[in-house]
């Protein structure tokens, strides 16, 4: 069949335009020829499928428990999975651009999509073929992965021959042929001066001036003397604007606490822990948590640590103190 | 019946789990049932196949539904998004809602019923799903 497999040539170097080309071979093959399914759809391996699965929808049991003699809708796949024999048939076309990604250094594979449709219930005896084309192929694309291009194929099961024959379940598949996004070496250096700098102003000026010389600043209001976090113009309860500070002492507890793996921050090393700090003084405080965050949990002693960015920023940070 | 939540329902992921399914579904890829050969392709262990995630979204819609719409019901068509892996000794959790209720082609009810399902597993989402179905008389 010209056009084929046999058509492909996939030694060189490979680029879009290139891939595009090899690609477009596969979708002149068009729709395959109907492959049938190993066996009839059969009681037996229905009730494997059912009994792995915990299904118990009575309707799948055997016609002597009772049950209607059809297949569960899920398991249209399942009949004409290849099994263990490795061999494609020439003519598919999703096995033929897999070929062509592989060769075009694109040798990673992730399903995102499988979506289905029943066009009947399928009986017991019953005898489903499928045929396969090739619908789509888009990219590249820069995923979360790694750059890949998604392919699509549309997949057709059908009962009975020729233009007799009548279509019971599609199958629209998708996956990313990708290549893996080479993973940081563990040693490369987050540029911490990259981090997102912390609002500055006449409030909250006295709690960075105090970072800088190695003092956790609370607020204090000057006329009653209660501490607040995070700072404010007015005091809660009696209003006075007038504003001071006391120095912690930089120990407290994790009252709660998070692991961010994502989406990326500029700066900062992920999975980053952030923990809301219940402080001795009794108010609570967010930090990270950065020394012994492998065991943290909530209830664990934390201790301030301050860790210098650059001139105009030092962060206050938390480690947990055994 | 729009807005209806489905009961939550999780799923105790065992090694035995993974591999039983993936043979039930005749998916004999090594990623499914070795984890000496999943480690080498990068893979934290083995993990669930997407035909026993297929059938994992059924059930869970079906076992809803023989109640809540008939024991006659038909699934017409899943949809399914993949997300994170489902590895074994991880739990799959799933929650659905009712998104849509048409009538039937002669006005009745129940027409076609369209559930969102979410499974999740620690990593996130192992799968989002959109799955209709229809009652007894169609």
């Amino acid at each position: 069949m010209s056009g084929g497999l046999d058509a492909l040539d996939l030694s060189g170097d490979w680029d879009h335009d290139r891939i595009m080309a090899e690609v477009e071979k596969m979708f002149a093959m068009g729709e395959t020829s109907p492959r049938a399914a190993r066996d009839p759809i059969n009681q037996p391996m229905i009730n494997n499928w059912t009994e792995a699965i915990g299904e118990t929808d009575p309707r799948y049991a055997s016609s002597a428990d009772g049950g209607a003699g059809i297949a569960p809708p899920a398991m249209a796949q399942v009949w004409t999975m290849y099994g263990l024999d490795p061999t494609r048939p020439a003519d598919d076309p999703l096995h033929g651009t897999m070929q062509i990604f592989d060769a075009a250094g694109f040798s990673s594979v992730l399903g995102t999509n499988c979506d289905q449709t029943y066009l009947r219930d399928v009986r017991v005896g019953e005898h489903v073929s499928i045929t396969t084309k090739l619908e789509s192929v888009v990219g590249p694309k820069v995923t979360g992965v790694g750059e890949g291009y998604f392919v699509s194929t549309l997949n057709t099961w059908w009962v009975g021959d020729g233009a007799d024959r009548e279509a019971v379940a599609t199958m629209l598949f998708r996956v990313l042929k990708f290549k893996p996004a080479a993973r940081k070496p563990a040693e490369a250096k987050i540029d911490r001066t990259k981090l997102v700098r912390p609002q500055m102003n006449r409030d909250t000026q006295y709690f960075w001036d105090g970072t800088a010389v190695g003092e956790l600043r609370i607020q204090k209001c000057n006329a009653c003397g209660e501490l607040r976090h995070p700072p404010g113009p007015m005091c809660p309860s009696c209003h006075a604007h007038d504003r001071g500070y006391v120095v912690a002492t930089g120990k407290g507890t994790v009252f709660s606490f998070l692991v961010h793996h994502a989406p990326y921050l500029p700066g900062k090393e992920l999975p980053a822990t952030l923990a809301l700090i219940e402080l001795e003084e009794g108010l609570r405080m967010i930090g990270e948590v950065q020394g012994g965050r492998e065991t943290i949990t909530v209830g664990s002693p934390v201790q301030v640590v301050f860790e210098k960015i650059d001139d105009s920023l030092t962060l206050a940070q938390w480690e947990v103190i055994a | 019946m729009i807005g209806t939540a489905l009961p939550a329902w999780s799923l105790p992921l065992t090694p035995t789990l993974i591999v039983s399914t993936a043979i039930a579904t005749r998916d004999f890829q090594d990623v499914h049932h070795d984890r000496d050969l999943a480690q080498g392709h990068g893979s934290k262990d083995i993990f669930m196949n997407i035909l026993t995630t297929t059938g994992y979204v059924q059930k869970y819609v079906g076992d809803w539904a023989r109640g809540a719409v008939g024991p006659d019901f038909r699934i017409t068509s899943c949809g399914l998004r993949l997300g994170a892996p489902a590895y074994p000794y991880d739990t799959l959790t799933f929650s659905g809602t009712v998104v849509e209720n048409s009538d039937d082609a002669a006005g009745r009810q129940p027409g076609t019923i369209t559930i969102d399902v979410l499974g999740l597993v620690s990593l996130g989402n192992h799968v989002n799903a959109k799955v209709t179905l229809v009652g007894g008389s169609a």
